[in-house]
């Protein structure tokens, strides 16, 4: 090893530089980006210290908010319960699955039929075995005809689950080849007999117990001396404090009363940067902003006027203006690098005001103003992100004009229900989720309304598909239906950004969701 | 009877009467606001079935004359019943954080009320010259700042240049009465400089009025001291007046001071009520509104009531 790799590793150790800037400068000396990443993973990983008492700061919590996993639709509640649960497998950064409640997971060569045997010695923090029983059992819950679960429309493929010894069976009614992926999903966390008598408990077989909580302040947690996993859970006490203001947040980090905070500003993240004992850490994930057209409403029911206004957004000038340059460019299907089976060959769509004038004439769009309808819940700088496609479009010479609704009710008033809106989407972990949520045309939130008969054969062929190249084909096939007939208009993929102090130690970031998945507090811990 | 403690029942009965009133134009606000509270827990992950199971499940296919009287029984037989969105008992929820409301409120009342009526006095005795431009400019200056804004200078000043007193300022069961100040310090000096203003102006004015009168200049000639003046002749009989004002800024460190508890995240009623109505959750709303209105009344017909002891007037009517 040479002098300048022993530093890095010296420098890794000592937790001053992130897993990010670390891989890239092993690159930079020769080494392998996955060799680079594991060493230091080992490297940091030996350094963990235990003790201690570990808090994240997280904007979206509510006095309203309740520990039922199926229920979980903010930050809080789910980095709350990430804490104290466990799913059966848990989604890895690159997009690998790593086993958790479940120790193995097989299929048939169909991938109809999938087996996922149960870790054995778990317990739940009420002193009960973790069996294959209750994990059906919670499947059940979320899935039957009675579910109130935000899982309910992911897993309701599911036609046969059965419990037997320690193996789950579940049994689909079509193949799907990443049913896995479903299974880490953050509501399907195991619970005792499945939650049913008490889904609020807060009792699971994560690392941490639940102590206190207090809905829309804090949730109090401590060490799970029984927990299975030696890589896990090194603070004694973890607390999740809910604080929605994004100044008191980033001030509560820079005098040190929390260790880690979620959705640092863009606007501020360089200046943070610089903060005394503030490190900020990026994930690139497949989170993405959105305006969404109807394409059964008018005047967007008209490929051609689509199309202008697809073509009449300036990508580029997002990115940097809305997300502080935190981000990257969509291509107006919601799919990015993040996914495995990326087709990055697909042209990048740019603002091209005479092509827009071009398809704004040929729908024959009678000139009455286009009416984009936004809330700033949409999405952080959304309104600002629709003003300046107002401007880009009227550049073109498209009439399009916004109306400004409230932020209370926007998701159950305008999205879904306006004809041009703003909204996000999270991103899912495989391209098929992500599809079948929102792109598939019975999918209960096409949000788009869009219908094409060969995208969703395609996406059900790809679904089980075996072959990584032939499912490849496929994806690039819908990718590209979407991106020039779709009603979805994508121009920026938003980048995690979050900040942590300089003494928490282990953090990698994981593009899959805030707080590395939920997981930071779990995986972390403090250096002296 | 005497007819003070006569007019007390009878506003207390009013107050009662108007209390059922506010229930009513509570459940009717909410009915009115679009959505119901299945949306707003599912949110945009809402499909169909799920709003179905869970409209089912928390009884809101009732009609909504059947769940106002359904709540109104529960309710005056002191049962306020469960959240609709977290099955948590709102009596004792409501009772926790009743007590972080009024723990603010008190510190912050503590401090600005005497403090604001010795400001007013400071400056009706100095009338006119400079010790009463500067309080009413300073304090004046205070009042505009909106208290978000106050709050991030504050933040700013006493967390990040002067690194002494916390953002964060949640309070918890088992925290000692010292940690509680603590932690409540900064929004406490924010509610102190946002309320100073309106307080002190009426006491300043209200003095002054009583000062031209011509018992005021009997006491001058007796010899008295201007201060001695102030306190002896001009403030009693500008109390009336004076506590009216205090009463409502009193009232609204209770009930309005939410911006506050957002800003430095302090878990009392003013989040737990609009977290609620965002949430359409009914039961809640209902209950932390009858509390603000209950809190109103009260110190209302306190005010009033002080304001006819003080004056001899109304005291001994004909």
């Amino acid at each position: 090893m040479s002098d300048q790799m022993k530093d890095l590793v010296r420098l890794a150790a000592s937790g001053k530089i992130n897993r990010r800037a670390f891989v890239g400068r092993m690159g930079a000396l020769g080494l392998s980006a996955s060799v680079a990443g594991s060493m230091f993973g080992m490297v940091a990983q030996a350094q963990a210290k235990k003790g201690g008492v570990l808090r994240a700061g997280v904007q979206g919590g509510q006095s309203t908010d309740s520990l039922d996993p199926a229920l979980a639709a903010s930050d809080v509640p789910f980095m709350i319960n990430m804490t104290w649960g466990e799913t059966l497998v848990e989604l890895e950064p690159g997009g690998v699955l790593s086993m958790r409640v479940a120790e193995e997971v097989t299929s048939n060569a169909d991938a109809t039929e999938w087996k996922f045997k149960i870790r054995a010695g778990m317990t739940f923090h009420n002193g009960a075995p973790v069996t294959a029983e209750d994990v059906v059992a919670t499947l059940k819950r979320h899935t039957d005809d009675k579910a109130q679960s935000g899982a309910q429309g992911l897993v309701k493929g599911i036609a046969e689950m059965t419990a037997e010894g320690d193996t789950v069976t579940l049994k689909l009614a079509a193949a799907n080849a990443d049913l896995p992926f479903l299974m880490a999903d953050y509501h399907l966390i195991i619970q005792p007999g499945g939650g049913v008598d008490n889904p609020a408990a807060g009792i699971g077989c994560g690392a941490y117990i639940v102590k206190e909580f207090e809905p829309g302040v804090r949730c109090v947690m401590e060490k799970n001396p029984t927990y299975w996993d030696t890589s896990r859970g090194f603070a004694d006490t973890v607390e999740v404090l809910s604080i929605n203001d994004n100044t008191a947040r980033t001030a509560a980090i820079t005098a040190g009363q929390i260790h880690m905070m979620t959705r640092v500003d863009p606007k501020i993240a360089e200046m943070l940067a610089g903060a005394e004992g503030v490190v900020i850490e990026r994930a690139a994930g497949p989170g993405h902003y959105v305006f969404i057209m109807q394409c059964t409403q008018a005047p967007f029911d008209n490929n051609d006027l689509r199309m202008a206004l697809k073509l009449a957004i300036k990508r580029d000038e997002m990115v940097e203006k809305i997300l502080g340059g935190m981000g990257s460019v969509g291509n107006d299907f919601p799919i990015n690098a993040a996914y495995p089976l990326f087709d990055d060959a697909i042209p990048q769509r740019a603002f091209d005001a005479a092509k827009a004038a071009e398809h704004y004439k040929a729908s024959g769009h009678d000139g009455s103003p286009i009416v984009l309808q936004v809330a700033p819940a949409a999405f952080p700088g959304a309104v600002d992100a629709a003003n300046l496609f107002v401007a880009s479009a009227n550049e073109a010479g498209i009439p399009l004009t916004i109306k400004l609704e409230p932020d209370d009710g926007y998701w159950s008033n305008v999205w879904n229900v306006a004809p041009f809106c703003a909204s996000y989407w999270g991103g899912r972990p495989v391209q098929d989720q992500m599809y079948s949520t929102a792109y598939l045309s019975t999918a209960d939130w096409n949000d788009t309304k869009f219908v094409d008969a060969h995208f969703d054969e395609l996406m059900l062929a790809a679904r089980g598909e075996l072959d990584p190249v032939k499912r490849k084909a496929q994806y690039s096939e819908m990718a590209n239906i979407l991106r020039d007939t779709g009603g979805l208009i994508c121009p920026m993929f938003n980048d995690w950004v979050e900040g942590r102090r300089a003494e928490v130690g282990g953090w990698v970031a994981n593009p899959a969701g805030t707080l590395m998945d939920g997981k930071a507090l779990v995986k972390c811990w403090l250096e002296a | 009877m005497h007819p003070l403690i006569i007019l007390v029942v009878q506003r207390i009965a009013l107050g009662l009467i108007l209390l059922l009133a506010v229930s009513v134009l509570i459940f009717l606000g909410v009915e009115a606001l679009p959505g119901d509270t299945a949306q707003q827990i599912l949110g945009q992950g809402a499909t169909p079935e799920t709003l179905a199971n869970m409209r089912e499940s928390l009884g809101l296919n009732e009609p909504a004359l059947t769940r106002y009287f359904s709540w109104l029984g529960h309710a005056l037989t002191g049962d306020f019943g469960k959240a609709l969105t977290n099955k948590m008992d709102i009596a004792q929820a409501i009772g926790q954080r009743l007590g972080n409301t009024l723990f603010l409120a008190a510190c912050a009342g503590v401090i600005a009320v005497p403090f604001a009526i010795g400001l007013g006095l400071l400056a009706a005795r100095h009338n006119g010259r400079w010790p009463d431009k500067l309080i009413s400019g300073v304090t004046l200056a205070t009042i505009s700042l909106p208290e978000f804004v106050a709050a991030y200078f504050v933040i700013y000043l006493l967390t990040q240049v002067i690194p002494i007193l916390q953002p964060v300022s949640m309070v918890f069961p088992g925290m000692t009465f010292l940690e509680r100040l603590h932690a409540v310090a900064l929004p406490v000096i924010v509610l102190v400089m946002v309320v100073l203003a309106h307080m002190m102006r009426m006491t300043r004015a209200a003095i002054l009025n009583v000062m031209q009168s011509p018992y005021i200049e009997t006491a001058e000639l007796k010899g008295l001291s201007p201060m001695q003046v102030i306190w002896r002749h001009a403030l009693p009989n500008a109390v009336a007046p004076i506590v009216s004002v205090v009463v409502i800024n009193l009232a609204y460190l209770v009930v309005g001071v939410v911006v506050v508890e957002v800003v430095f995240s302090y878990n009392a009623l003013g989040q737990y009520l609009v977290d609620h109505v965002s949430k359409r959750d009914l039961p809640v709303v209902q209950a932390v509104g009858l509390i603000f209105a209950a809190v109103y009344i009260g110190l209302n017909i306190f005010a009033d009531v002080v304001g006819i002891v003080a004056n001899p007037r109304l005291r001994h009517p004909k």
